[in-house]
């Protein structure tokens, strides 16, 4: 593990695509069981920064470090991290050929090596915890975008990550759906999971955020506490709530 | 003009149509079979980042696209002859009908696993499953399902190409035909004969896709989509 317990730790990170340099010097620390909410305008490299810390992206420059692996060393162990790193993504991606349930089981029984009795036992607590439980037996096609989101949540969780990555996963669903989808996170962040999102919820950044990262222009702008939504010190970042509010 | 046709002749050599479909039925399953596998194969070829065995997979799949089928048969045919090899006629077709539709199935797979959304597969990735993990669980299956109608077409026309393989005497229904009209001097009738049978045939092999389809596509069955 790093030196002071961080489970995510971002260093002077630096990323281009071809000419456009997108991250350019970022530095951001998670503790344990902290929420960090990463905000800023499209193309800012909020989605960018979030897919280095899973190794989706591999940096240029710089050092992060996640749950004790050292995600820019070339020679990292992938599925390692992975195990140890949830992720869910804006559009679900749940695999449309399996049942909620077969969705749910496959990484525990093929990595984990897990019984499929077990494993089933396990689909059964998160799919509650997500509120899903009579689900079970669904294919993604027969749920909406909010529970199809939920059992994307559900699927992470059953590999027992010790941190979760949320890159806007309200964005395509309606108000309604995005509140329902929403509780979950706040449950969970109620558990003390530790996890960074990315989201366009001003309000709900407000309500749950230990830290919030305003992303300009491939920097942290401005970042703390979820009060610097409500008092911003600089221009950009009060500019930005203040059109989203 | 005055049509006659006189079926009574040629239907009492009833056995031998049946030997002649049975055989072509046969190699049909034997060319799905190892063309099927050779189709998932190819198609992983054609999508590895190993350049040289994505260039392989590429001259295998564009040399058989644009031959002719009998040619190919030759080839198989004469090449194993001048090897020194010798196998029989069903043998040679079985082998030539396979590494024909291989080909096909490599590019119609190979569309069937592109198809499969990049973000699938990262989900797979994020949830830490291995590259063989993936191709099974989240590449292979819903990719030949997206692609099955197709498959199957493809599969149904090998059978009926098959009948270019009277050429090397297989025995297959259309060499059975040939043979009963140069022995009754009824071409006509014998060739309507034949083409019913090849009928059947090809509805026989689509009620087997399609029953196929449901054991393993189960989310087919369960909701009933049509394939
Ligand atoms: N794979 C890629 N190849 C090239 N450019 C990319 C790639 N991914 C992202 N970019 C570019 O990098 C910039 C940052 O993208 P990113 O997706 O991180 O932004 P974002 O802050 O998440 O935006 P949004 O709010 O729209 O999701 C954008 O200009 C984008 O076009
Ligand atoms: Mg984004």
């Amino acid at each position: 593990m790093d030196t002071n317990g961080a489970v995510v730790s971002a260093r002077d990170v630096h990323k281009s695509f071809g000419p456009l340099k997108v991250l350019d010097g970022i530095d951001f620390e998670v503790q344990r069981g902290e929420v960090m909410v990463i905000i800023g305008r499209s193309g800012s490299g909020k989605s960018t920064a979030l897919r280095c810390l899973d190794r989706f992206e591999t940096i240029d420059e710089g050092e992060i470090i996640v749950c004790g692996h050292h995600v820019s060393d070339p020679n990292i162990d992938l599925r390692a991290l992975r195990q140890d790193v949830g992720i869910v993504f804006q559009s679900y991606n749940l695999f449309p050929h399996l049942t909620v349930e077969e969705n749910i089981i496959l990484a525990p029984c093929s990595v984990k090596r897990a019984s499929k009795t077990a494993a089933k036992e396990q689909a059964k607590r998160v799919l509650a915890q997500v509120g899903l439980e009579e689900k079970l037996h669904y294919y993604p096609e027969q749920l909406s975008g909010g529970q199809q989101q939920r059992a994307a949540i559900a699927r992470s969780l059953a590999m027992q990550p010790k941190v979760m990555l949320f890159d806007e996963v309200t964005s395509a669903l309606d108000p309604e759906l995005t509140g329902e989808v929403l509780k979950v996170i706040e449950a969970l962040a109620a558990d003390g999971m530790t996890m960074v999102m990315v989201t366009h919820e001003m309000g709900f950044a407000k309500g749950i955020a230990d830290q919030v990262l305003f992303m300009h222009r491939g920097k942290v702008h401005e970042s703390g506490p979820a009060t610097i939504l409500t008092s911003p010190t600089t221009p950009e970042l009060a500019q930005f709530v203040g059109k989203e509010l | 003009m005055n049509l006659i046709l006189d079926f009574p002749a040629i239907l009492e050599r009833w056995p031998l149509f049946l030997d002649g479909a049975w055989l072509t039925l046969q190699l049909a399953l034997i060319a799905t079979l190892l063309g099927g596998v050779i189709g998932v194969v190819g198609a992983m070829g054609r999508r590895s980042s190993n350049a040289v065995l994505s260039r392989i997979c590429t001259i295998y799949v564009e040399g058989i696209r644009n031959t002719p089928l009998l040619v190919q048969i030759f080839l198989v045919y004469f090449g194993l002859a001048s090897l020194g090899l010798k196998f029989s006629a069903f043998t040679v077709a079985a082998a030539a009908l396979t590494i024909n539709v291989g080909a096909y199935t490599t590019e119609i797979i190979r569309a069937g696993f592109d198809a499969v959304p990049r973000g699938q597969i990262e989900a797979a990735e994020g949830l830490a499953l291995s590259r063989a993990q993936i191709y099974w669980n989240v590449i292979l299956w819903p990719g030949i399902e997206k692609v099955y109608p197709a498959l199957t077409s493809q599969f149904v026309l090998l059978m009926l190409a098959s009948s270019v393989t009277s050429q090397i005497s297989a025995e297959e229904l259309t060499a059975v035909a040939n043979y009963v009209q140069s022995d009754t001097y009824r071409a006509f009738e014998t060739y309507i004969l034949v083409a019913i049978v090849y009928v059947i045939l090809s509805l026989i092999m689509r009620a087997g896709f399609w029953a196929l389809g449901l054991v393993i596509f189960p989310r087919r069955r369960r909701l009933g989509t049509p394939l």
